[in-house]
């Protein structure tokens, strides 16, 4: 039946980040905070950073979705925790470029930890948002972060 | 439950997915039968020319197939007169042109509008826009646990500052059949209009305007076999008569001059610029085709079909199921939640099955609110499925429950 076919989206690694999300509750203390909803279904994605030094220091989210929305936005936190917010910046866009087949560099891709494995959501164009969401609302998050950042500085 | 039918629609003879096709997702768009396709592409080979512009043969040909086309619309809902039928783009155009030409001109500050909490945004927010902007009131009439308007409650809503009610027909997620002629009825009491939204309707049951009591009905023609870029607003005449244009331009007139014009006739008046010719030709020749078929017949195909299939997805255990569980009371409209699987899982499931239906919050967010869910998984049914869909639609949900077993959240 066809879902062999499924398999190759739903991998043992997504459903496992779906059922048991990583880093999924409340920062006591976020620099920032950004929400994104997806219209078309009814996603949302409440993500949270803080920000030390220009390090992403902690990270966590909150919100309901599908199973690839919550697995991508728990791949995507474990993925960037630790990172400079620079570096989280290029994750973030190597994965959007990876969702829509764009070219991207192997390395980068590693780079990605469990997150690579969401490369097959480009045969399911109807799902790319799904996965992407979370990335966009990191990319976001970090915009805002940039611009209260230097005000705090100030 | 064989189907004679299902054979003229040449898109449902392909695979998807290597699965034979099973399309349920028949209240976003219907299927077009050969007989359409071969009109719409005959009329461009043979009889394309603007209509009510030219002498030639060609001008005269397309101007008359145009016009045959109101009158097979007018027939087919039973409407008094042709000229009581407007050509638009769709259901969303037609329910767009009421509120901005006859609401705009009846609303006024303090005025009360009456809609149902199961609409399609399309008939919601522009009452609700229209309402703002006049400093006018918008109710919503509520619904049962069965998914079911609540009567008693529309009764109290309507009074004498009502001054439109506006209502869908035919829920295109409940799947609920709205009572409109006692709705009609009611609103007619306060000397209020009932516009009714018809696009779940047309293509599923027979309509007749007049006995509803409808002082306005919009549908779409895609819904309904047609291409799309085609719908149709049906008003009463008074009512049309005295109304301003929906937009300016050509056609829509009677004397230009350089600082003064006056309108054509309805339904002219309300049919600025070259219209969807093809698709209004298109929309006639879908309608030759439900009137072979026969009306009286999809409906009870239909019901049938909700008969062998609604007892058996209600009895599916983790399923959920809204609206009415009585087939009865139930369309072909049939949405649904399987517990712990996110709706888009399971429409990407189904979809590798070669089941194809919506997941989403169906343009109505406010009855999904109501609901208390963010979203469903909705089947809908048209004639020209039959028995394999529903088993196939039945053995893809076992098979996504299967495959997500351990849940998704
Ligand atoms: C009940 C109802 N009303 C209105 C519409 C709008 O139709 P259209 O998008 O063709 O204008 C739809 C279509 O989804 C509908 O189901």
């Amino acid at each position: 039946m066809g879902l062999d076919k499924l398999r190759n989206l739903y991998q043992a690694v997504i459903l496992d980040h779906a059922n048991h999300p990583r880093n999924k509750h409340k920062l006591t203390n976020p620099t920032t905070t950004m929400t994104v909803h997806n219209p078309t279904c009814g996603d949302t994605i409440n993500l949270q950073v803080q920000v030390k030094n220009n390090r992403l220091a902690d990270i966590a989210f909150t919100g309901s979705g599908c199973s690839i929305s919550q697995a991508s936005a728990s791949m995507m936190t474990e993925a960037v925790k630790g990172k400079s917010t620079q570096e989280a910046q290029q994750m973030a866009k190597t994965f959007s470029d990876m969702a829509i087949g764009k070219y991207h560099y192997q390395k980068d891709l590693k780079k990605l930890g469990d997150a690579q494995v969401l490369i097959n959501i480009m045969q399911f164009p109807a799902r790319i948002k799904c996965a992407t969401i979370s990335w966009w609302a990191l990319e976001r998050a970090l915009a805002k972060e940039d611009q209260t950042g230097e005000q705090r500085s100030k | 439950m064989s189907n004679p039918w299902r054979d003229d629609f040449p898109i449902l003879k392909q695979r998807v997915n290597d699965e034979r096709l099973a399309y349920l997702d028949n209240a976003a768009t219907s299927q077009k039968p050969q007989a359409v396709i071969d009109t719409v592409t005959h009329f461009y080979e043979h009889d394309n020319a603007n209509v009510h512009r030219g002498v030639h043969t060609l001008a005269e040909r397309s101007t008359s197939r145009y016009e045959e086309a109101r009158r097979k619309v007018q027939q087919f809902i039973h409407a008094q007169r042709s000229d009581e039928i407007i050509f638009t783009k769709g259901c969303t155009d037609s329910l767009n042109l009421v509120t901005s030409t006859y609401g705009n001109q009846v609303i006024h500050a303090g005025d009360e509008i009456v809609i149902t909490i199961m609409e399609h945004h399309s008939n919601l927010i522009p009452w609700q826009q229209l309402a703002k902007q006049k400093g006018a009131k918008l109710k919503y009439i509520d619904i049962d646990e069965n998914g079911q308007l609540k009567m008693d409650q529309a009764a109290r809503l309507i009074t004498d500052r009502t001054k439109i009610v506006a209502v869908t027909h035919i829920s295109n997620v409940l799947g609920t059949v709205n009572p409109i002629q006692q709705l009609a009825a009611i609103a007619h009491q306060h000397h209020a209009v009932i516009v009714v939204d018809g696009a779940q309707a047309v293509a599923h049951l027979p309509v007749n305007v007049q006995e509803l009591g409808a002082d306005f009905y919009a549908f779409s023609g895609h819904k309904m076999l047609s291409p799309t870029g085609i719908g149709v607003l049906y008003g009463r005449h008074n009512l049309l008569a005295k109304m301003t244009p929906y937009q300016y331009g050509g056609e829509m007139i009677a004397e230009v001059h350089q600082q003064e014009s006056t309108w054509a006739e309805p339904p002219f008046r309300f049919e600025a610029g070259t219209q969807n010719i093809a698709g209004a030709i298109g929309l006639g020749a879908a309608i030759d085709y439900l009137n072979q078929v026969g009306m009286d017949k999809i409906q009870h195909h239909e019901q049938e079909m909700v008969k062998d299939l609604l007892p058996r997805i209600v009895k599916m255990p983790g399923v959920t199921v809204y609206g009415p569980h009585d087939a009865d009371k139930h369309t072909g409209v049939i949405a649904f939640n399987i517990d712990g699987i996110h709706p888009h899982d399971v429409a990407t499931a189904l979809d590798m099955d070669g089941v194809a239906v919506r997941a989403g919050h169906h343009c109505a967010q406010p009855l999904m609110e109501r609901l208390g869910v963010p979203a469903t998984v909705r089947a809908s049914l048209a004639f020209y499925n039959d028995q394999q869909d529903i088993d196939q639609l039945l053995a893809a949900i076992q098979d996504t429950k299967e495959f997500f077993k351990h849940g998704t959240r």
